[in-house]
């Protein structure tokens, strides 16, 4: 198609160049869709593991494009997410969309293909620069604010990337992005880069803050690309880092109790895809070759099935204009094929069998078992347990089921349709065959899911959890969807830092207006009187002098210079 | 589906003579439910016939993973609750005066989107 050594990210830029320059929305939509599909087979059928491409900027050698099996796995998936995110939005007509999306996934492309980490820099802050505009793209003040608090925490990832890079170099005398390892500070600050795009317990606030502030279109793109490219860079920087087991597993933990009570389903999805990244992280903590694949498979999947659970939530928005569980409900009454589908993905994240979660997860899980993690299996089984419960149950019983809304409405536009309908084919497909993705895997482990001890046991454990869901419900002690918020650690930096700001200010406030008045401002006043004395209209210095008395000081002068002559 | 308004019929399908949907009938309701409590049973009694093998001990008690769903399931969802007394907020709760009518143009924020 054209060369193999081109950089996958080129064709995105150039199509988001295009789009830039023309009117046509039809030639647009068109380029959106064809650049992902070309750029994915190209990628499969022209690219194999082991391509490096090298470039000089200064001293520096630079790889802007480097292939093995784990960037390929991850270069096919971008290219399959563009695709459905570019069908999904296909009826969109706004410019600017569609550039940042485009942009965004060229970003992605160009990180995880970086083979240096100057060059993973430049797209790290790539995927800043341009997502931010989908969370813009809704122009609404909150939306505008949610965005700049979004950038401050990725460019400060991108900030802390550079100058662990360099840090790394001034060591090494290297910039090749290989296993980082954690030694030194250079390695701790990027760990930290990598956690704030990974949504690390504390750092995960800008996910959960933005992603429910997109429109429905641009939430899709953004589930995609940048905590994927972030778990790209941990499995690659950061395998068998023992702490990431622990940070794992509290990100499968802590996100679900938040999910349960939480209003806006898209805020549910965003906390729910906290959870599984905690498996991912988990996973590459583990470092064996069955974990390694296990998160690697994970983010895989998760890219689909997220990106589903995002689409059909999408498509409530835009065909209701509400999200929230409060308002929500009955809408499977007109909306059937959005419900279906949505039940699929939600089948997938809670690893049923036969869908696609169920084949990835349970890598990590067995390599827990493995490596003798009894107590962060335990935790994760409870996480996995809560997944179903809230991504699996009440995502769809809250939008679809539950109580009548009154909402009557239809399935949305075919394109949304259409692009749901592959993402759950794509579920189904590799949740029933999953050979074909573990082909794709880094490592060759001969894993099966498939055996009756681990299908009884995982429907048992779903089942069961359902169980849960309807006992709860019909004792009445299911917490009902309530029109509200819930505070998390932005509450620091949203509530706590402006309100102690805005307290100090009051506090000091008084005295500082009474020094100004009293102390600075009378002491102003005095200089400046002193001032107009000597140099305003009526000062000395502007004073007429009469000609008599310049001449006496001329006559002063001329006898002392004549009595110094003397001496 | 199994909420308590959900076996009265629904306001708008009441006396304006909707489509009666699948799970109006609260005989619909009754039958999913009891389907699966028997798949609940049978995947309980499962353990009777196949040999699960077990990597930890603790694997190997009788029905462990449905014990451990359901309980995981209760106690993250009591736990939860207890949670809201201490983080839950109203909406506008980080509105500032500026900011608090834009509150109300994100809710419906979707519209934003419509037609565009």
């Amino acid at each position: 198609m054209w060369a193999a050594d081109l950089p996958p990210f080129i064709p995105f830029f150039a199509a988001a160049l295009i789009m830039a320059l023309t009117r046509s929305h039809a030639l647009r939509a068109a380029i959106g869709i064809a650049v992902p599909v070309l750029g994915g087979l190209h990628l499969w059928f022209d690219v194999d593991p082991g391509l490096t491409t090298y470039r000089t900027l200064f001293e520096f050698q630079l790889m802007p494009f480097r292939t093995d099996q784990l960037s390929l796995l991850f270069g096919y998936l971008f290219h399959i997410a563009a695709f459905i995110g570019m069908l999904y939005a296909l009826h969109i007509r706004d410019r600017v969309q569609q550039i940042a999306a485009m942009l965004y996934a060229g970003s992605a492309l160009g990180a995880v293909f970086a083979g240096d980490l100057l060059t993973l820099f430049l797209f790290w802050e790539g995927l800043a620069l341009t997502s931010v505009f989908l969370v813009w793209a809704r122009r609404s003040k909150t939306s505008f604010a949610t965005g700049q608090r979004y950038l401050i925490f990725q460019v400060l990832s991108g900030v802390l990337l550079l100058a662990g890079a360099l840090l790394i170099y001034r060591d090494s005398g290297s910039l090749e992005f290989t296993k980082i390892g954690l030694d030194g500070p250079g390695s701790w600050l990027i760990l930290l880069a990598f956690g704030i795009k990974a949504g690390f317990p504390g750092l995960h606030t800008w996910l959960t803050d933005a992603y429910p502030e997109s429109t429905p279109t641009g939430t899709v793109f953004l589930a995609s690309f940048t905590t994927k490219v972030s778990v790209y860079a941990l499995a690659r920087g950061f395998p068998g880092t023992e702490m990431l087991i622990y940070v794992g597993a509290t990100m499968a933990c802590f996100p679900i109790f938040f999910a349960v009570i939480e209003n806006d389903l898209r805020r549910v999805l965003a906390y729910s895809m906290i959870n599984q990244i905690g498996f991912m992280v988990c996973g590459i903590g583990i470092g064996t070759e069955l974990a390694l694949n296990g998160a690697v498979a994970h983010a895989f999947n998760d890219v689909i099935f997220k990106g589903l659970l995002f689409m059909s939530m999408g498509s409530v928005l835009h065909m209701t204009g509400k999200i929230n569980g409060s308002d929500l409900g009955h809408l499977y009454k007109t909306m059937p094929k959005t419900t279906w589908l949505c039940i699929v993905g939600a089948a997938s994240i809670s690893a049923f069998p036969l869908f696609s979660g169920f084949v990835s997860k349970s890598m990590v899980m067995a390599a827990l078992l493995e490596t003798h993690h009894e107590i962060v299996w335990l935790a994760m089984l409870f996480a996995a347990a809560g997944v179903f419960h809230h991504a699996g149950i009440k995502i769809p019983y809250f939008a679809f089921f539950a109580h009548d809304s009154g909402i009557r409405t239809q399935d949305p536009p075919w394109n949304m349709v259409l692009a749901m309908t592959i993402s759950a084919v794509l579920c189904i497909f590799i949740g029933s065959y999953p050979a074909v993705l573990y082909s794709l895997l880094p490592y060759d482990t001969g894993y099966s899911p498939y055996d009756a001890t681990h299908v009884l046991t995982q429907t048992q454990l779903l089942f069961f959890s359902a169980a849960a869901f309807v006992w709860l419900q019909l004792r009445g002690l299911y917490p009902p969807e309530l029109r509200s918020i819930n505070l998390d650690v932005e509450w620091f930096y949203r509530k706590l830092i402006p309100s102690t700001i805005h307290s100090v200010g009051r506090v000091i406030g008084k005295p500082a207006v009474f020094a100004w008045r009293y102390v600075v401002s009378g002491l102003l006043d005095k200089i400046g009187d002193t001032l107009s004395r000597h140099h305003g209209m009526e000062g000395t210095l502007a004073r007429t002098w009469p000609i008599g008395s310049m001449v006496l000081w001329v006559a002063i002068l001329l006898v002392a210079y004549l009595l110094l002559g003397y001496l | 589906m199994i909420d308590k308004a959900d076996t009265q019929q629904p306001p708008s399908a009441a006396g304006n003579g909707e489509k009666l949907y699948l799970f109006d009938k609260p005989k619909n309701v009754q039958r999913l439910l009891r389907g699966f409590y028997l798949c609940c049973t049978l995947l309980v009694l499962a353990e009777f016939v196949i040999h699960r093998h077990v990597v930890h001990s603790w694997e190997g008690l009788f029905g462990f993973y449905a014990i451990y769903g359901f309980v995981a399931c209760v106690v993250l969802v009591l736990a939860a609750t207890q949670m809201r007394k201490l983080i839950m907020r109203n909406e506008d709760y980080y509105d500032t005066d500026s900011s608090a009518a834009d509150s109300t143009a994100n809710d419906d924020g979707g519209n934003g989107n419509v037609g565009r």
